[in-house]
């Protein structure tokens, strides 16, 4: 028997890492802006989804792909506001991956889409590690989980682009200081931006719902400078 | 929680690598973790030992490195590691996004045993 030794060097995550970047392609040749939203379980994904939608459906075609570990009750939330919805169900997976993307847009039509939103499975850590080719990671953390998880799951605070503070009406009920989330944020993702928001009273939308905007409308341009 | 799918990946990856180089039979796996990267190696290695049975693996041991989080300054072109997750340059104080390490997670290289015996106690060909 020889011994021998291999030098590999591969991603363990390459798998995935060439399918979101297939996705990546598909969503830039649309013209269509997707952003991944994370959060922990019951953070509000889905009421700033439902919230979002009200505000822009309208002025912006938008689909939605909702992960779930498992039920459909966040599409059909999502259907009564009138917009394309696919559920995922990981069936106990606890994170959404380039491939499961793919399967869910053979079920969307994209022809007037200008805004994808995936709604990733409720989780703090696991699907920080996987991308699916959007374009922005967005998470929500709301008041009620404290103000130090941003030092118990760095990944995630340190990738996001924007991270959305929800649950701002409930500030005088909890102990969430706001000053050491932000001078946490800070510290991990100075880039990053922190919109202070209430998905129960509105409160704090209009500069989440201008970032959206600007975004779109730049990634239509793309579009039209494609075609 | 997904270590399960990564110790697939990781097996998935071995299997192709050793039948490209003509192994029979893999002894050791080497994996760098970054201390960014958000997967518990005890998970991990828990996860592979469920996996690894009745594969040309079956043996085979894991050994992660954990690699440091190394920073990159765009503005003074200081790399520093960085400690308490405070992503600052030291030198310059300003906020570093640019990593040089600590979000690793990949296979770094495999022993193992080719089915022929040339005789000849080679134990690596390339380190």
């Amino acid at each position: 028997m020889a011994q021998i030794n291999v030098p590999v060097v591969r991603n363990i995550l390459q798998a995935n890492e060439r399918l979101a970047a297939e996705n990546r392609r598909k969503f830039d040749d649309a013209g269509i802006f997707v952003i991944n939203l994370m959060s922990s379980p019951g953070a509000g994904k889905t009421s700033l989804l439902e919230k979002t939608i009200e505000a822009l459906s309208g002025r912006i075609g938008i689909a939605v792909i909702e992960g779930d570990i498992q039920s459909s009750y966040d599409a059909e939330r999502i259907q009564k506001k009138g917009v394309q919805a696919v559920q995922i169900n990981t069936d106990g997976g606890c994170h959404l991956d380039g491939n499961m993307i793919q399967i869910a847009l053979d079920a969307l039509d994209l022809a007037n889409v200008d805004l994808l939103i995936i709604e990733n499975v409720g989780n703090l850590v696991c699907p920080a590690e996987f991308n699916l080719g959007e374009h922005e990671k967005i998470m929500i953390l709301s008041v009620t989980e404290g103000d130090d998880k941003p030092l118990k799951y760095p990944l995630m605070f340190q990738i996001c682009s924007v991270l959305l503070v929800n649950k701002i009406d409930l500030l005088p009920y909890v102990d969430c200081d706001m000053a050491k989330v932000r001078e946490r944020i800070g510290q991990l993702n100075a880039k990053g931006r922190i919109l202070e928001v209430s998905c129960k009273t509105g409160e704090g939308f209009a500069p989440w719902l201008s970032w959206i905007e600007e975004k779109v409308a730049g990634h239509k341009k793309l579009r039209a400078g494609k075609h | 929680m997904h270590e399960l799918s990564i110790a697939e990946s990781v097996l998935e990856i071995v299997t192709e690598e050793a039948r490209k180089h003509g192994l029979e039979r893999i002894n050791r796996i080497k994996l760098q973790v970054g201390e960014l990267a958000a997967v518990v190696p005890d998970s991990l290695m828990f996860c592979f030992e469920l996996l690894r049975r009745d594969t040309i693996a079956s043996e085979a041991v894991l050994e992660i490195e954990t690699v440091g989080i190394v920073a990159r300054c765009d503005q003074c072109d200081f790399s520093f590691e960085v400690r308490g997750q405070v992503f600052r340059c030291p030198r310059c104080s300003k906020p570093v996004m640019e990593l040089l390490s600590g979000r690793e997670l990949s296979v770094s290289s495999i022993d193992g045993e080719t089915g022929e015996d040339d005789g000849t106690d080679q134990r690596s060909c390339c380190s």
